[in-house]
Order: structure tokens, then C-alpha cells, then sequence
């Protein structure tokens, strides 16, 4: 039963990602310009940009189209970008990918590993002393974070750790080969950033999914037969919240890996958020598709193993109606 | 005792009618209710800012204002520091950064609230259909709507700016259609529970038509955690525009926006201009004012919401 589950979901991460390729294909589409004639710039007649549009399949209907790139993509090419280049040439997309990943790939694994314990044991500590000052303190302070603008958070630290202590850089400005101190001191500013959009969301979940499993009959009767609040709350209540909390996890990793277009763009760091953008005012679409579809493909993965977490903790789920 | 517990909640149970509708008493909080007074305080400008706006909010602001009573030089008029004839300053062009927050609030708040509407428009419907449709109707709406999901907000609305422009209806549809997406799972989940319960089964044994059931029935059962929610998505909603505008992408100039407010006036921080620290203030109170008010309500439903939130 529980194989059967694990393969449902499996079966529906990949019709979503079907679906979500199609859509990416129709949007950048969309955007304005011809490709052939942007790549020949100044020696664009209309003979060579005919020719060009022939070399580069885009004479053929969209939905041919679509089929190559989508072969293409299942196989692991992404393609080659096509702006900005000069004449034919162009560079491929995974190597351009490649630092830009890394880039967002160290930030978000720095952010995870800060934020998530830090998190937890705030949302914890609040939910052990319900009702107290301390309590009330988490609660509304998170309340006020999730509610102001990302970029409030940033431009908040920019003013305090750049401007009036002068101890920060306002801008990522990564030679590449940094180490020690110079690149925390350079990543400082987006991983806090980071940190305390993403921290402030995972607190008020943990104490929400922590405060509503211990409103449930079995913690009661814990209460009830005298087993120190302590001993509940670790032993009954967490291990009872883990899939919930998880999915609160995977969540907000989601969102970090979408959601740093505005964090990437305030401090200039060179991920994969900002060179999507660099590719969508480029008129770039091979880039624009390939960005997209990594974002999308880690959403639907990091979806997955949520979902999979609340099916192995929660055996009731393990048999779908 | 348990038999004396029972007899009590027997006997205030039909202090009332039988089938009348639970009475629904929402008591605010101190939170909540300041909250309340924030809303409506930004609800009246709303509607009145504009009219009682000292000067126009495109208007750069003549350097004679500044002129110091004596002296002849004239001085800047960007950043200026609050004064008499500026009551929060200039911002970087010169223009007077009150007028500005109250023509912005019809704006900012004027945008996120039909975008809201928007998107409960769509979600609600597609939502409920799904819910009380065919499985295979609900099958290929949730498999989009995951597909919307997928796809990370900004990026969507970034590719879809880029390739359609930027104009004010085109951002209230495209938001709209994006958050349409999160009120579409919450819409059919309160359905599908409504859907299975006793009394809707005891309408179909009635009789009833499936415009009646959706009508009687589970509309009026799911207002209210919608009308929660619908808090909690004006505040994403403001959020994610003012985060568009903040990015060049949202309202465009010389239109006032908060977000875009801040993002302008962004270099005046450090000559200590409080031009962008008022827009931000002004996005905050209320973003925090509206989920106070929704924390208060949902503490009130028992969680039950909290529990939809994470699920």
C-alpha cells in the first residue's frame, strides 16, 4: 500500500511538471521579438534571418516545436542561448547555468541550515509557554515579519549594517575564490535577509502544527495521567507534529529557491533568480525556459518529499480513500 | 458528573430554536481590535485621500516654498526634512511625500483589493466546481492549478510583464490568476468537506438540484474560513505588487504606489531622508493591522484555519 502511494505521487509530480512545461513553452512565446533577428543584429537581411529562423527550427509550427524542446530538455540538453551573443554562435545554457546554481545553491543551503534549527526551537519554546509574555513577544514579532515587504527586511539591514555601522557591504560583489571571512562578510547580508523571512514563517508553523496536535485526545490523556508538560511536548506532541513541520520545510525551501528574486536583485548576488530576470529583459527565450524549469522542477521535488514525509509519519495517510 | 455535564449543555442548547444557525460571536482581541481602527482609518483615506491632499501627487514642488525668509539662495527641494509646508518631507525628485501616501493608498490598496477579488472570483468558482463536479473535472483542475502553483509568482509575473507590458488592468488580471491558484485548494477542500457531510446527503435525498446544494449549502458553510482567508491573501496580494513595483515592474511613473515609493527614494536613506521609510511604515501598519485581525478570528474558529494553513 504504502509502494502504491509513493508511485501515485510520483505519477502526479510528473503530469504537474508535463503541464507546467507547456505553460513555460506558451509564455516565453509570448514574449515580443524575433529571436533570429535579435541574434543577427545590424547584419540581419531578410534572406539570413530566414535562414537562421530555419537552422534554429523556429520556421516550423509551435507545436513541433515544443516536441523538440521538450525532447531536448527530458534529455538534458537545455538548449542554447540565443540573445545578446552576436552572429550564430551563442553560449550553452548548462554552462551558463552552472555558477549561477552554485550561487543560489550556496545561499539557500547556508539560509537552511541557519534558519530551520534556529526556527524550530523558537516555535518550540513558544509553544511549550502559551499565553506568556515570551510567547506573546514570538508571536507578534513573526506576525509583523511575515507581513512587511522582503525587500523592507533588506533595505532595513543595508541601513543598519552598511550605512550607520559601515561593517557590511551593501552589494554581493563575488570575484569567485573568496574564502574565510571575506566571502561571510560579503554573503552576510542575503542570508540574513533570508534567514529572517524564512525563520519568521517557520516559527508561527511550528508553534501553530505543536499547539494543535496538544489540543488532541491522546496529549490530553498525557495530561491527564500526569506526565510532565516537557516530557509531552517531546516525547507526544513533536513526534506527532514532524510531517506537518516538514512540509512547513520543504515549503519554504520552495519558496527560497522562487522566492530570492527580490533578495537577488537588492544585493546584486549572481544566482539563478537574477539571471532569469537578466534573461527576460535579454528576450532570451531558451534561458527564460531553461531558469524556469529548474525552479519549477525543485518546487515539485521538494512538494514530493513533503508530501512523502506526512505519508511516513502519519501511517493514516498511508492508505488513500 | 458526567451526567450533569450533559443535562447543562442540553438545556442551553435549546435556549434557541433547534435549526437556527449558530450565533457566531467574534470577540477582538486588543490586537485585533487596533487592527480594526488602522483598516478603517486607511479605508477613509482611500476614499478621500486625493481630495485632501495638499498638492498633486506628480507635482515637483517649487524651490520659492523652501526659500528661507531673507535669504536669497534657493535651496534643494529633494529630500527635503518634514516642515510646515511638507508635513513628511520631499522625496527625490521634490515632490511632497504626504500627497503622495494618500493619492498611493487608492493606488496600492485600490489594486490588491480588486486583485483579491479577482482572484476569489476564479478560485471560488473553479474551486467549488471542482468539488461538486465529475472526478475527471477535478482531476485536470487541480493538475493545473499544481502547474500554476510550480511555477514561483514573481517569475511568472515577470515573463508575462515583459511580454504583454506593464499597464494597471494587466497586473490586477495577471495577480489575480496567479493567487487564484492558492484560493482554488482552499475553496475545494472546504467544498469537498461540505460535499460528504450528512445534511448535503440529506438535501440530495430531498431532492435538491446542485445549484441548490451549492447555493444553500456549502457557500454559506465556507464563507467564513473564505472570508479569513481572504485577509490573509489581500496581505500576500499587497505584498506581491508592491514587491513588482519595487522591482520597476508594477505601477509605473508618475502614478504613486507605495512600493514604488520606496524603491525611488531608496538613495535617500543615507542623507536620512524618511522619504522611503514613510511608504514602507505605510505598507506595514496595513499588512500587520489586517493579520492581526485574522490571527484574532482564526484564534476564535479554534485553529481550524491555522490547521488548513499548513496542510
Amino acid at each position: 500500500m504504502l509502494w502504491r502511494a509513493v508511485v501515485g505521487r510520483i505519477g502526479i509530480s510528473i503530469v504537474t511538471l508535463w503541464v507546467v512545461s507547456l505553460m513555460i513553452f506558451g509564455m516565453t512565446n509570448l514574449l515580443p521579438g524575433d529571436i533570429a533577428q535579435i541574434m543577427l543584429g545590424q547584419m540581419a537581411t531578410p534572406e539570413n534571418t530566414a535562414a537562421l529562423r530555419e537552422k534554429l527550427g523556429l520556421d516550423k509550427p509551435a507545436h513541433i516545436q515544443y516536441l523538440v524542446w521538450l525532447g531536448n530538455v527530458a534529455m538534458g540538453d537545455l538548449g542554447i542561448s540565443k540573445a545578446g551573443l552576436g552572429a550564430g554562435l551563442g553560449t550553452p545554457i548548462v554552462e551558463m547555468l552552472g555558477p549561477r546554481a552554485f550561487n543560489t545553491l550556496r545561499l539557500t543551503v547556508w539560509v537552511s541550515v541557519i534558519a530551520i534549527p534556529v526556527s524550530l526551537a523558537i516555535g518550540l519554546i513558544a509553544a511549550m509557554h502559551p499565553g506568556t509574555r515570551l510567547d506573546r513577544t514570538v508571536t507578534f514579532s513573526t506576525l509583523s515579519l511575515i507581513s512587511v515587504p522582503d525587500f523592507l527586511v533588506a533595505t532595513f539591514l543595508v541601513l543598519i549594517f552598511a550605512v550607520y555601522l559601515g561593517w557590511l557591504p551593501s552589494i554581493v560583489f563575488l570575484r569567485g575564490g573568496e574564502s574565510g571571512w571575506l566571502l561571510i562578510k560579503t554573503l552576510a547580508m542575503p542570508i540574513l535577509t533570508l534567514v529572517i523571512v524564512v525563520s519568521a514563517q517557520i516559527i508561527r508553523m511550528t508553534r501553530a502544527t505543536v499547539l494543535n496536535v496538544m489540543s488532541s485526545p491522546y496529549i490530553e490523556m498525557a495530561i491527564l495521567k500526569g506526565v510532565p508538560r516537557r516530557k509531552i511536548i517531546l516525547r507526544h506532541a513533536l513526534l506527532n507534529a514532524i510531517g506537518p513541520i516538514v512540509n512547513v520545510i520543504a515549503l519554504n525551501l520552495a519558496w527560497l529557491v522562487g522566492g530570492v528574486v527580490v533578495v537577488e536583485t537588492i544585493f546584486a548576488y549572481p544566482g539563478l533568480a537574477k539571471l532569469m530576470i537578466e534573461a527576460v529583459l535579454l528576450r532570451d527565450p531558451p534561458l527564460v525556459q531553461a531558469c524556469a524549469m529548474i525552479f519549477c522542477t525543485v518546487y515539485v521535488v521538494l512538494i514530493f518529499i513533503a508530501d512523502m514525509a506526512s505519508i511516513l509519519s502519519n501511517p493514516r495517510l498511508r492508505h488513500p480513500k | 458528573m458526567s451526567d450533569i455535564t450533559q443535562s447543562n449543555s442540553q438545556t442551553t442548547q435549546f435556549d434557541e430554536l433547534p435549526d437556527a444557525p449558530p450565533k457566531r460571536k467574534i470577540k477582538l482581541s486588543w490586537a485585533g481590535k487596533t487592527g480594526v481602527v488602522v483598516l478603517i482609518f486607511w479605508a477613509i483615506i482611500v476614499a478621500i485621500g486625493p481630495m485632501i491632499a495638499p498638492y498633486y501627487e506628480g507635482d515637483i514642488l517649487d524651490e520659492e516654498l523652501f526659500m528661507v525668509p531673507g535669504g536669497d539662495e534657493y535651496p534643494d527641494t529633494d529630500f527635503q526634512p518634514p516642515s510646515k509646508i511638507v508635513y513628511l518631507g520631499t522625496d527625490y525628485l521634490g515632490r511632497d511625500t504626504l500627497s503622495r501616501i494618500l493619492y498611493g493608498a487608492r493606488t496600492t490598496i485600490g489594486i490588491s483589493f480588486i486583485a483579491t477579488l479577482w482572484a476569489y472570483a476564479i478560485g471560488v468558482t473553479l474551486g467549488i466546481a471542482a468539488a461538486v463536479g465529475s472526478k475527471l473535472l477535478d482531476m485536470t483542475l487541480s493538475r493545473l492549478n499544481d502547474a500554476v502553483l510550480a511555477i514561483p509568482s514573481l517569475m511568472l509575473a515577470l515573463v508575462m510583464i515583459a511580454a504583454l507590458g506593464s499597464t494597471i488592468p494587466l497586473l490586477i488580471l495577471l495577480t489575480g490568476i496567479i493567487y487564484a491558484a492558492s484560493v482554488f485548494r482552499i475553496a475545494r477542500s472546504l467544498g469537498q468537506e461540505v460535499m460528504v457531510s450528512d445534511f448535503v446527503e440529506a438535501a440530495r435525498v430531498r431532492g435538491e438540484g446542485l445549484w441548490w446544494i451549492i447555493t444553500r449549502e456549502i457557500l454559506p458553510n465556507i464563507a467564513m474560513p473564505l472570508a479569513t482567508d481572504f485577509g490573509l491573501r489581500f496581505v500576500w496580494i499587497i505584498l506581491f505588487i508592491s514587491a513588482l513595483s519595487f522591482l520597476g515592474l508594477g505601477v509605473q511613473p508618475p502614478m504613486s504606489d507605495w512600493g514604488s515609493m520606496v524603491k525611488e527614494n531608496l538613495p535617500g536613506l543615507i542623507y536620512g531622508s524618511i522619504a522611503p521609510i514613510v511608504p514602507s511604515l505605510a505598507i506595514a501598519t496595513l499588512t500587520i493591522s489586517v493579520n492581526m485581525i485574522v490571527d484574532d478570528i482564526s484564534a476564535h474558529s479554534g485553529g481550524k484555519l491555522a490547521k488548513r494553513m499548513i496542510s
